[in-house]
């Protein structure tokens, strides 16, 4: 089948088109490992905060190196964050106005789990000084987090991917890692035989609540 | 069907609002809103409205084409507001109305939600006279324009140097003790009062001050001090008579000037939006003025004077029809969006 997967959640945009073949066995329950991914065509901008401008372009972009028209698409994958709110918002709705007007389905993943391979610990940047971290097992499952905290607080193990300018600040080596196209795969196909959850970020973080100067028209 | 079916989003605000429109006719107009969850703030959190944005989005767009008796498939041409607002809920709606542009393969308009205001008049009351004045007046806003051509050509006259109108009613009525949004509680107080018990300023209108440019901010502030004058000196306030006198400052100054903009310019059309414009003051002495100076008055139903999706369709309507070309692929939301970008 064929995917689209795109994340939003750090400041390198990822947009990616893959075929996911399945070798299943009738009758047979189906193993992550019976299916394999191949990643047709992928883009990964340092798109900073214009998520939004970069993003729908990106997407035809990809569906034209792959020959793909939109409608063909047979699931959408959308990382979940954590980010920062704003940008990682883009993403989410457009995967979900995007599997909406299609008419399919789209599956939310953790974007820490799209970063790196093989990896013990993940960090991002989570601005305002902290990161945000996850921690995985020798069978790469998510052992801990997603969570929030200052590098100092954060439980990693080594070895840890991801944003290497906390490489002090944690006290040990950070490896450049980012989100991939492969990454997000690897995170939504074993979600791919239940109905997908709905999408929901991963925020982390309560709102500020700081009213903004533009305030509510004044009626009903 | 010959004219064209526009679906339109709005998320300027704390409004979700989704609306499909054909030619000038309205068919929908669905809208969810995080209002209760800002009300302890006494404002728009913008994070807690952005959220809301996104959570309401797809369910809201649904809600519109059951509505309408329409599917997604039937749809000519997507409208967003693409500001002025804020920017991350702005971006919730941009974003969105991109997808479906792009999934649905139909022209994308990014437009001002200001002249947005204006063109939803039209959903109601037909082809707008051109040139018109418009006076928009919420929470966000107070602007005075000059349109000679809704699709293409809309000129700003005046705006508020400070508050917009519709913050000095939120200010006023927390200063009372009244809920917030403070409208329609002043609204309503004001019935009982006397306009006249209390002489507050009219900001801006000396012989020297920029004809058609708003403040609200002295105002506010002469409200606040005479109230609490009172309640220092142990004397009574009526909250009646302070509401009339403080509404009656506000629209006594909003409609002369817009007035004056029509007789300035020859302009015998005169349009109010936004959410203000629900002030059942505002539209009384504006009917009364206009019918003195022979202008014709035109003021969308108070549901369509707040923030809603349908005026975005509707303006999206005029720009389909007027052929002016669609957003680049690129669009962005921009926060200051200027009047005088009427989409992009
Ligand atoms: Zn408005």
């Amino acid at each position: 089948m064929l995917v689209l997967a795109l994340d939003t959640a750090t400041p390198t945009l990822v947009v990616g088109l893959a075929e996911v073949t399945s070798t299943r066995v009738e009758g047979a329950l189906l193993l992550p490992a019976q299916r394999t991914v191949e990643v047709l065509a992928e883009r990964a901008l340092p798109s900073g905060n214009r998520h939004a401008e970069l993003l729908t372009p990106a997407i035809r972009e990809v569906l034209a190196e792959g020959g793909v028209e939109m409608r063909q698409v047979d699931s959408f994958v959308v990382g979940l964050g954590p980010g920062p709110f704003t940008g990682l918002r883009v993403g989410v709705v457009t995967a979900a106005a995007l599997g909406d007007a299609i008419g399919t389905t789209v599956y939310g993943v953790c974007s820490l789990d799209a970063v790196g391979d093989g990896a013990r610990s993940v960090v991002t940047d989570a601005r305002r000084k902290e990161v945000h971290w996850a921690t995985y097992g020798a069978d790469g499952e998510r052992l801990t987090g997603p969570g929030v905290d200052r590098p100092e607080d954060a439980p990693v193990t080594d070895p840890v991917v991801g944003d290497v300018r906390f490489t002090e600040r944690l006290g040990r080596e950070v490896i450049a890692a980012e989100v991939t196209t492969a990454g997000l795969l690897r995170a939504a196909v074993p979600l791919f035989d239940r109905p997908p959850a709905p999408l929901e970020p991963l925020y982390l973080r309560r709102p500020d609540a700081v009213p903004s100067v533009t305030r509510k028209p004044v009626s009903q | 069907m010959s004219q064209p079916l526009v679906l339109g989003f709005e998320t300027s605000c704390d409004e979700t609002g989704i609306g499909l429109v054909r030619g000038q006719t309205l068919l929908s107009d669905a809208l969810a809103t995080s209002m209760a969850e800002h009300e302890r703030f006494g404002g728009v959190v913008p994070e807690i409205a952005s959220r809301a944005h996104l959570e309401a989005m797809v369910p809201t767009v649904h809600r519109s084409l059951a509505d309408a008796g329409v599917t997604l498939r039937d749809v000519d041409a997507i409208a967003v507001t693409a500001g002025p607002g804020l920017t991350g809920a702005l971006l919730v709606g941009v974003a969105a109305a991109k997808a479906y542009a792009l999934a649905l393969d139909v022209p994308l308009y990014g437009v001002n939600h200001l002249a947005a205001h204006v063109a939803v008049d039209e959903l109601e009351h037909g082809r707008l006279a051109e040139p018109a004045i418009a006076l928009l007046v919420s929470g966000g806003h107070s602007s005075l324009l000059l349109v000679p051509d809704l699709a293409q050509d809309v000129q700003e006259l005046g705006r508020t140097i400070d508050d917009a109108a519709g913050e000095a009613f939120d200010k006023v009525a927390r200063v009372l003790d009244l809920p917030f949004p403070g409208g329609p509680p002043i609204d309503r107080a004001a019935r009982e009062g006397d306009p006249r018990a209390i002489a507050f300023p009219r900001g801006l209108t000396g012989p020297r001050d920029a004809t058609y440019d708003f403040s609200f901010s002295g105002l506010k502030t002469a409200v606040a001090r005479w109230v609490e004058g009172r309640q220092r000196a142990g004397e009574p306030v009526s909250v009646a008579d302070v509401s009339a006198s403080f509404q009656e400052a506000v629209v006594d100054v909003l409609t002369a000037k817009a007035v004056r903009a029509c007789r300035d310019h020859g302009v015998d059309h005169l349009v109010i939006g936004g959410g203000v414009a629900a002030n059942s003051r505002l539209r009384a002495l504006a009917q009364e003025r206009c019918d003195a100076a022979g202008i014709v008055l035109r003021t969308p139903s108070p549901r369509l004077c707040t923030d809603n999706g349908a005026m975005v369709a509707a303006l999206g309507s005029r720009l389909v029809e007027a052929g002016v070309p669609a957003a680049p692929i690129d669009l962005g939301a921009d926060s200051s969006m200027p009047i005088d970008l009427i989409s992009r």
